[in-house]
């Protein structure tokens, strides 16, 4: 399925790019996470990280379904 | 919303006003500012990334939650986004309330919840010319860390 890919801080270097969408065959957030990480080479682990999917936050587990848009969130450190 | 993002300067003057209430017997803010140092190293200046769809609506759940707990009257933060210079504010928190404790309080929660929860990213731009993202860099620590920020 097709999914939507934001990037932001770290993980936006990392990755070369803000956006992007993949063709996975991947099912949970976990699992793209998991493609991901070994495609950029990220340094920063997923237990380290939280998951938003349609800009609300969500569990690791959770279904994907084809255009769901997925962001990865860094540990944050606003103020 | 009464959690906002702005890429020009936070205007608190105009954002107080939003707060005044007959009801209320005083005002407490709390202002975050860009300090020229931070964990030992030397900063020449600031960057902030926000998820802004996503730190619009966390900002405005805590901001919610503070008026829940705490009897206020009103209550707004406002963060900044984008290049920020040394003494520059990057947050402001405003409560309004009929007795100082409670806005002192509200003004509180508000500001360390924004700290921990909303999706805000900052980069720090050293005088040495390094740079890196904060609470990124050194929790990424595999054992070979020191060279991490050479991906940026």
């Amino acid at each position: 399925m097709q999914l939507k890919i934001q990037y932001y801080a770290i993980l936006r270097e990392q990755a070369g790019r803000s956006e992007e969408t993949i063709e996975t065959l991947a099912t949970t957030p976990a699992d793209v996470f998991l493609q991901l990480h070994s495609r950029y080479g990220f340094t920063l682990d997923r237990e380290q990280l939280k998951v938003a999917v349609n800009s609300e936050f969500s569990d690791w587990t959770r279904t994907l379904r084809s255009g769901d848009a997925l962001v990865f969130i860094p540990p944050v450190a606003g103020g | 919303m009464r959690f906002r993002l702005v890429q020009t300067a936070i205007d608190t003057g105009t954002s107080r006003l939003e707060l005044l209430d007959g009801g209320a017997g005083g005002y407490v803010s709390f202002e975050g500012w860009v300090r020229d140092h931070n964990e030992g190293r030397a900063v020449r200046r600031l960057e902030y990334e926000a998820f802004a769809d996503l730190a619009v609506k966390e900002g405005d759940l805590i901001v919610s939650e503070a008026l829940e707990r705490f009897p206020i009257q009103h209550a707004l933060c406002v963060h900044r986004t984008g290049e920020l210079a040394i003494g520059e504010l990057a947050v402001w928190v405003g409560v309004s309330s009929a007795h100082r404790g409670e806005a002192f309080a509200a003004c509180r929660y508000i500001i360390d919840e924004v700290k921990h929860r909303v999706p805000i990213w900052k980069k720090e731009h050293y005088r040495d010319g390094d740079s890196g993202w904060v609470n990124c860099e050194r929790c990424a620590a595999a054992p070979a860390h020191e060279h991490a920020h050479d991906v940026i």
